[in-house]
Parts: C-alpha cells; structure tokens; sequence
C-alpha cells in the first residue's frame, strides 16, 4: 500500500526512516511545520513542559469542531435557545456532543492554569520571551471569555443567573458603570451623562439585564468575535515560540 | 462515631475562611522551603492523602451534594491537577537545585545540548498526548451529563446566585470589596500585572530550567497569588459558600435561614464616634481623612520607604520605574489579604466609605 500511487501523492516523502525524510516530513505537512525541524532534547520532554500548552490547543480545536456541530441545532432565541438544548439531551441517543463541548470548556480553562503555571515555574517568560507571555495572557483571557460567554447560551437558571452575576461588575465600573465610583458625578447640568441604559454593562448585555439582546451578543461573541481573535492570537503565539528560540531551556 | 463527628467537626472549623486563607498561606510558604515535601515520598503520601480525604468525604452527604453537583466536579479535579503538577514543578526544581549546588548541570541542561529530529520524537509526544485527551474527554463525557436546570426566570433568583466557577474567587472577593474593585479594578490589574511579570522580574537566572532557590521570591509570590488568592478562593466560594453567601463547613448542612450576624463598621465610624466620640463630621473629605490618608501611605509612600529599607537591593537592582510597578502591583495583590484579615480581627467594613460617589475602599 505504502507503494501505491495514492500513497505517495499523499505522503510524498514515504515512511520517514531517513534523516533526510525525517527533515522532509515536517517541512512538507502544512500542520506539522508548526513545529521546527530539530527540537532541543529538553524541550519533547513532559517531564518540562507537560503539554500543556499542547493540550490547550487540541482542546480548543476538540471545542471548535464539536461547537460547530452544537450550531447547527441551536438557535440563540430566548424561546427556543432552552428548548434546543433539551431537546439535545432528550432526544439524541448516547449524544455527548453538548457534554465534550461542556466539559472541554471546563478543562481548557483548567490546562491553560497549568501551562501558564508550567511557564512560570520554568522562567521561560524572561527574554527573549517576554513578549510571547504577554500574548499568553490574553489566551488566558480570551479562554475565559470564551467560556463565561458559552456558559450563557443553554439560557437556564444556571445560565442566566451566573451571567448576571457576572456582568453586574460591569455596572460597577468606576465612571463608566451606572453603580460604579463617580459615575454619578458626570453630568451637564441637570442630566447625567451615565445611565442604566447607556453604561458599562448595557454595552456588554446589550439590555439592561440579561435578556434576548445578552443571548445575541454572547452567542455571536461566542461562536465568532472570540474565537477568530484567539486562533489568530494563537497562531501568532506558535510563530513566536518559534522565533523566540524554541521551547525555552538552559542557555 | 465520636471521632468522625469530631474530625467533621474540625474539617468545618477551618475551613472557615480566616482559618482556611491562615493555614493555606502559613502551609504554602512553609511547605516550599521544607525539602522533604518534594521528594517522591512526600509526593505520594500527600497524593495518598488528598484522594483520602476526598474519597472519605464523599460519603458525608452534604459534601457529596455539593461535590457531584456536575459543574463542581472539574473542580475536584482542577485541585488535583493543581496539586499535581505544584508538586512536580517543586520536586524538579529542588531536584536541579542540588545539582546546581554540585556543579553538576541541571536536569534540562543535560538534555539541551542535543537537539533531536522532531519527527519522530516531538510528533509522537503530542499524538501520545492527543489520544490521552480525546480518551479522558470522551469517558468524561460518557459518564457525567452537562447539567441543565430549569429554564431561565429572571423573575426567579436562585440562592445562592454564584458567577461560573472560574470566577468565584473574584466573587469571594466581594466580600471584602465592593463591586468596582473586585470586578473591575482587580481582574484588570491581574492582567495587567501577569503581563508585566516579564519586564518587572530582570533576575536573568532560572530561565528554561526548573528552580527554586534562584528565583526564591519570584515563586513565592507568583504561588502566592495564584495558589492561595486565586485558586483557594475559588475552592472557597464553590463549596463553602451557600445561600447568602455564608460561609458553610464542608460536611455542614447548607440552611437557608443561617444567620450570620453583620455588625461590620467602617474606620471611620471607629475614629469618629469610636475613639474621638464627636459624632461623624458633614463634609465626606474631612470624614474620610484618616482612611484617604491610610490609602495614600500604602500606596504612596510605602514604596520609597521600602526602597531604603528591606526591599533596598531590590530597588537597586530594579531601578526607579520597575521597582515602583512592581512593589505598587505586589502591594495592591498584598491588599486582599489585608483587608481579609482587618474585616476578620476588626470586623472593619470600609477603610474609605464616600456614598456619595460611591467609592468606597
Ligand atoms: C489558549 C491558550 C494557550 C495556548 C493554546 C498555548 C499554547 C502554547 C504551546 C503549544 C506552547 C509550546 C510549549 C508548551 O506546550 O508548553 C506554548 C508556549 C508558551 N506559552 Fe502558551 N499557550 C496558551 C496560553 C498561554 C498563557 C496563558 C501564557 C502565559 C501567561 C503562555 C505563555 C507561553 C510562553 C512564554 C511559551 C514559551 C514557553 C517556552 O519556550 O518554554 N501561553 N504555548
């Protein structure tokens, strides 16, 4: 089989049992030319870097497809967003789809903790690598985003009520939240510049509570905004793992 | 019987938060010096340990109701994994220490010398861990459901209403300060204190390598941060917190008519009323001098006092701009646990309390 035609169009180095194609398979596999063609020995090891940030990635590309499957059955409505995802439950045999989305979100959260914990014990933040930290942080950021958005979507009580707790802080920002410090001192004369319906948190909700506007903006946030600006974020944080030198080590 | 009831009895006890953040922070900074916690023994009886208490603690039903509630359950996991990996990221860095202390090469050292062919060496690592994932993943999901409550009533508050789990510890927060602060004010400067991690910390030692006493008070505080006032405090507000936001022991029934006697009192109150008995002046600037001036001095002057002081070394070594970002981020992280301990031993509400402009500290 390995001789057939079909074979070698697609792999066109053949089995790498040769330096040469060893060299050749990474440079020639579009996803495998992520990575450099030789690695520092310390840098394979788990023993270093636990996979972390591996483990991050494949679970967010293991989101991203089983995300994609959950959309074609949702709709982000206030009458029917409930009422989809029951019938998910319901009605699917031996469906996990809703439970690897849910729970992958739950250990993506978890593994970037733990890489960015990895990075640190290990110093790798220090130069060169100190920009590519920064750009970790906003992963970090972006993954929590993306989940505390997702967490909306099955509007449940668990839903709506988490989301409410959550976006109340908006209300709290200091001038711009209609609760937050000296909000209420912004004002031309009589008017005040800061309400309930223009402030910090009606920007996030889109309403001033969590209503049918809140599930629009989170779902689109969700299924679109965030994720294209943290694959591309990603995408640079590969590049630059790279350009940095590599998996960091003793120099 | 009587030493279960009394071993659930002290787990409830400190678990309490004044005793739960006392004894996350004492153990944390005493454990990280001992060296014998990190050696493979330590390890496994601390692992031997925690399943224990977990396991044993599973079959009290008030810990298991909240325990298996499904989004709890990555949770458990998450102090697992935390734990884990804490325990790994130490016994390797004590490991190179004693090497470092030889003058032998580190463990990393010895390897990065070579470079190897990433095919096959690096590719099957990520399959290897690839298939791991994807295998966990599916029997997670097999055996534990999403959950899925009644639908959303916005008429109908559940109590306790709690943020996703990731965020409790900033919920856990707001008991100690109001909204802008826990909310707003602290999550933008954690972000913007981890970015600045980098720039601040110019120690070029321990970079790629697993170490401890190279870079003692780096780790301290990053563990401070990140294990006892992040991670702590996120194990607090999921499990101990119930209806109200009272705190609940771990095997304690959650009752949603606990009452918990609020008798807080702002420093104002204290300084006006308290110590000087004249009544709390009209004008808020005068009223709140003393808490504005407290402010002022932690932020402010501490700093430069510290500079010439204990901290002197690392001011010289930092220069003016790095110290002052750095000592400033470290002294507002410093104020959580503060505040923490004011309310606890003073029962101290508001160190500043302007109502009207809603900005209280
Ligand atoms: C969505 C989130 C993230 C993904 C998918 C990701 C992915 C990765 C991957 C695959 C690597 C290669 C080495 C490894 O696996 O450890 C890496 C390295 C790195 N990451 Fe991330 N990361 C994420 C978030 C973060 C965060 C939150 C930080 C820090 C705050 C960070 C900082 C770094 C740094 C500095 C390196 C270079 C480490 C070295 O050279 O040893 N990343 N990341």
């Amino acid at each position: 089989m390995v001789e057939s035609q079909f074979w070698k169009s697609l792999f066109r180095v053949g089995i790498p049992n040769t330096n040469r194609k060893r060299v050749l398979a990474m440079l020639g596999n579009v996803v495998l030319h992520l990575h450099p063609v030789k690695t520092r020995k310390s840098g394979v090891k788990m023993r270093y870097t636990w996979c972390a940030g591996g483990v991050t990635f494949f679970l967010f590309l293991v989101l991203t497809f089983t995300g994609l499957l959950l959309m074609f059955y949702y709709r982000p409505t206030v009458e029917y967003a409930f009422v989809d995802i029951l019938d998910l439950r319901e009605q699917v045999p031996f469906g996990i789809m809703r439970e690897v989305h849910r729970w992958g979100a739950h250990a993506m959260v978890i593994t970037v903790w733990i890489h960015m914990f990895r990075v640190f014990m290990t110093g790798s933040y220090k130069p060169p690598r100190e920009f590519n930290w920064v750009i970790g942080v906003i992963l970090l950021v972006l993954t929590l985003l993306l989940s505390f958005t997702g967490y909306l979507l099955p509007w449940d009580q668990l839903a709506i009520w988490a989301i409410t707790v959550g976006s109340n802080m908006a209300a709290a920002t200091p001038l711009i939240g209609i609760e937050g410090p000296a909000a209420g001192l912004l004002k031309i004369g009589d008017i005040q510049l800061v309400t309930s319906s223009n402030d910090a948190r009606f920007a996030l909700l889109g309403g001033r509570f969590v209503g049918a506007g809140a599930l629009l903006r989170f779902y689109v946030l969700h299924c679109v905004g965030i994720p294209l600006v943290a694959a591309f974020l990603m995408a640079v944080h590969f590049w630059r793992v790279r350009k940095d030198g590599g998996i960091s080590g003793p120099v | 019987m009587l030493i279960v009831n009394a071993a659930r009895g002290l787990v409830n006890f400190l678990s309490a938060p004044q005793y739960l953040v006392t004894v996350a922070l004492v153990l944390l900074i005493v454990a990280i010096n001992v060296r014998a916690i990190w050696t493979k023994r330590g390890g496994v009886v601390l692992g031997i340990g925690g399943v224990l208490f977990f396991a044993l603690s599973y079959l009290d039903p008030n810990f298991n109701k909240v325990a298996t509630l499904p989004d709890n359950v990555p949770i458990v996991g998450m102090i697992f994994l935390v734990g884990f990996f804490f325990w790994w990221a130490m016994h390797n860095a004590y490991e190179n220490d004693r090497r470092i202390a030889e003058g032998r090469p580190t463990i990393e050292g010895e390897d990065s010398a070579q470079k190897v062919f990433s095919w096959p060496d690096l590719v099957y690592v990520e399959l290897i861990c690839l298939v791991v994932v994807m295998a966990v993943m599916i029997v997670w999901s097999i055996f534990l459901k999403a959950p899925l409550e009644e639908p959303a009533n916005p008429t109908d508050s559940p109590n306790p209403s709690k943020a996703p789990w990731y965020f409790l510890g900033l919920q856990e927060i707001l008991v100690y300060y109001d909204p802008w602060m826990a909310g707003v004010v602290l999550p933008s400067l954690i972000i913007v204190g981890l970015m600045a991690i980098p720039y601040i910390d110019t120690n070029p030692k321990g970079n790629g390598y697993f170490t401890f006493k190279e870079r003692r008070y780096e780790i301290t505080i990053f563990l401070v941060g990140f294990l006892v006032l992040w991670c702590i405090l996120i194990v607090l507000g999921t499990f101990l917190r119930g209806p109200n936001w009272n705190f609940f022991g771990p095997y304690e029934f959650w009752d949603i008519n606990k009452l918990v006697p609020l008798n807080n009192i702002n420093l104002s109150e204290i300084i006006w009323i308290k110590i000087f008995k004249t009544g709390m002046p009209g004008f808020w600037l005068f009223r709140e001098i003393f808490g504005l001036a407290l402010v002022v001095l932690y932020m402010g002057l501490l700093p430069p006092i510290l500079a010439k002081t204990v901290l002197r070394r690392f001011y010289e070594k930092m220069g003016i701009v790095r110290y002052l970002i750095g000592v400033n981020l470290a002294l507002i992280m410093l104020a959580l646990p503060i505040k923490m301990y004011l309310r606890w031993i003073f029962n101290l509400k508001y160190i500043v309390n302007i109502p009207e402009a809603s900005f209280n500290i």
